[in-house]
């Protein structure tokens, strides 16, 4: 086997999976996404019996395992609960040119944090604790993209 | 819980790229190393439990490509797709539940043929996270974070581990990164995602491994070196991140709460002698640690300053230089239960640690440590 191996490359086949998904929203993620869309505001649930709200919105509270029935409507900033500045990432990727952040917020009337983008900051402006506000995109088409990313309210300490 | 012993193990050398073998030539030489190493045959395996990962493989049902390599013709076979921690609790489970005397357990990875950053970003919700291009560097940094924030762990303590791990590598002979580092060489390195820096990370690795549980009776028979299940557990948390809070390690207090009862640990700090922890970023070692009982919590970073984790301390933390050193996902988990068994043996060569009474193992899964599963090992039953 050895003295086969000396003259010989090792084969590599390259290859890609090609498979198209539909994946659904379902009610309660197109209730949600459809009132980025259309009015701008983030919406959370309510769980029917410890009054966690939850953002993003679910069916069922995973701590009571109780129904999350009532619908609450989220303020568009609240508070940075953890960051990252990226500075190299998979071409494939990266939603926006490199520097940008990705944020775990807590908006106003939420319990739960929310991962997003985090673009036009300067980086001294990061930190945990720091306010930020949504910024929606100009197009928007119903999906998590609505939002372009949050950024820090200028002059909140 | 019935005593239940490991009773052979195996490992392929970790590396970034193993070119001249395939999935089932992987399989193929951990499973033999096992066999060989509880001088078993084939025939003597009642079942078998392999782990793997469909998209890490690019193959659906990606356990049934490797039946041959393992050796399960003929036999029950079934798969866990998670680390091999847990692909080990199913096995365990199965010897237990009377039906089985022994499990192979396998487990088999290859980074080098995909684009890991593709694929963690799909372990991520599709509605309402993938599109955000978030992967594993990019979770755990805001974990990390996080952590550092709540509890003033410093990036400088946590560059230590990498120090420390990727030095205790040179005496593994799996190892893939033995590294001679400084803390001002990893503090150097530059930035992936903030307060991650590229020597934080773990690389990426092609391997395999085995090992092969059995019941009290049939290991009695088997080896005169079996290394005992003292304890075990597994917990899990939120899938969405911000669900959890990330400085918070409740699903590994749980669990290690869970497994030290079974395995009657009073004191962890002090009754157990080394640990193999899950560590694909310097940050969560002193966090795991934490979680494990080992010190207070925030106090992971202070523990590392100590000394008392390396490998001449008190209680090395992955002496066979961790997952830091080489990270074949899915394997990586049952290496460190694998490590651990060895230690227990006194066969761990070079990076033996003198009297190793009781080991723990630890493995995670999921985005930033979702779920964790604690083993602890013992060369008396």
């Amino acid at each position: 086997m050895d003295d086969w191996r000396k003259d010989q490359e090792l084969l590599v086949m390259e290859g890609r999976i090609k498979v198209p998904y539909r994946w659904f929203a379902g009610e309660v993620g197109t209730r949600y996404l459809e009132s980025l869309r259309d009015a701008g505001k983030f919406l959370g649930t309510r769980c029917s019996k410890c009054d966690k709200v939850y953002h993003i919105p679910r069916r069922n509270c995973p701590e009571c395992f109780e129904e999350c029935s009532e619908w609450v409507e989220l303020g568009s900033s609240g508070d940075l609960e953890s960051y990252t500045i990226v500075r190299k990432h998979h071409p494939q990727l990266a939603p926006l040119p490199l520097p940008y952040g990705y944020g775990i917020i807590k908006l106003e009337g939420a319990d739960t944090g929310f991962l997003h983008l985090l673009g036009e900051f300067d980086e001294k402006d990061l930190k945990v604790g720091a306010r930020v506000e949504a910024v929606f995109s100009d197009a928007r088409e119903g999906n998590i993209l609505d939002v372009k990313y949050f950024r820090p309210v200028k002059g909140v300490e | 819980m019935e005593a239940v012993a490991i009773v052979g193990v195996g490992m392929t050398e970790i590396k970034r790229e193993r070119k001249a073998d395939g999935y089932p030539d992987l399989v193929y030489e951990a499973t033999r190393a096992a066999l060989d190493d509880a001088g078993m045959s084939i025939d003597q395996i009642d079942n078998v439990v392999t782990v793997s990962n469909d998209f890490f493989d690019g193959r659906t049902i990606s356990s049934m490509a490797i039946m041959d390599a393992c050796g399960s013709y003929d036999k029950n076979v079934t798969t866990v797709e998670g680390d091999g921690t847990f692909g080990a609790f199913f096995g365990l489970m199965r010897v237990l539940s009377g039906s089985y005397g022994t499990t192979l357990v396998c487990a088999h990875h290859k980074g080098s043929e995909s684009q890991m950053p593709l694929i963690t970003n799909a372990m991520f919700d599709p509605i309402f996270a993938r599109s955000l291009g978030i992967e594993s560097i990019t979770s755990s940094a805001l974990q990390a974070r996080a952590y550092m924030a709540k509890y003033g762990v410093s990036e400088e303590q946590c560059a230590l581990v990498s120090v420390k791990n990727h030095g205790n590598a040179f005496a593994n002979p799996v190892a893939q990164l033995p590294l001679e580092l400084t803390v001002e060489k990893v503090m150097s390195s530059p930035y992936i995602a903030d307060p991650i820096k590229l020597l934080d990370c773990c690389p990426i690795s092609d391997g395999a491994s085995a090992l092969i549980l059995a019941s009290e009776e049939r290991a009695n028979k088997i080896t005169d070196k079996p290394v005992w299940i003292k304890g075990v557990a597994h917990c899990s948390s939120a899938y969405h991140l911000g669900d959890r809070n990330l400085y918070c390690v409740c699903a590994l207090e749980e669990a290690a709460k869970k497994a030290y009862a079974m395995a009657g640990i009073g004191d962890p700090a002090k009754d157990i002698d080394l640990i193999e922890l899950y560590d694909a970023f310097t940050y969560m070692e002193p966090m795991w640690l934490e979680g494990l009982g080992i010190c207070e919590r925030g106090e992971g970073g202070k523990l590392t300053e100590s000394g008392k984790t390396a490998l001449g301390g008190e209680l090395p933390v992955n002496a066979s230089g961790g997952c830091l050193s080489g990270n074949p996902v899915l394997v990586a988990g049952l290496n460190r239960i694998i490590e651990c068994a060895l230690q227990v043996r006194g066969d761990a060569g070079e990076h033996q640690v003198d009297g190793v009474k009781t080991a723990l193992a630890h493995g995670i899964n999921g985005p930033c440590g979702q779920s964790h599963c604690v083993w602890v090992l013992g060369g008396e039953k």
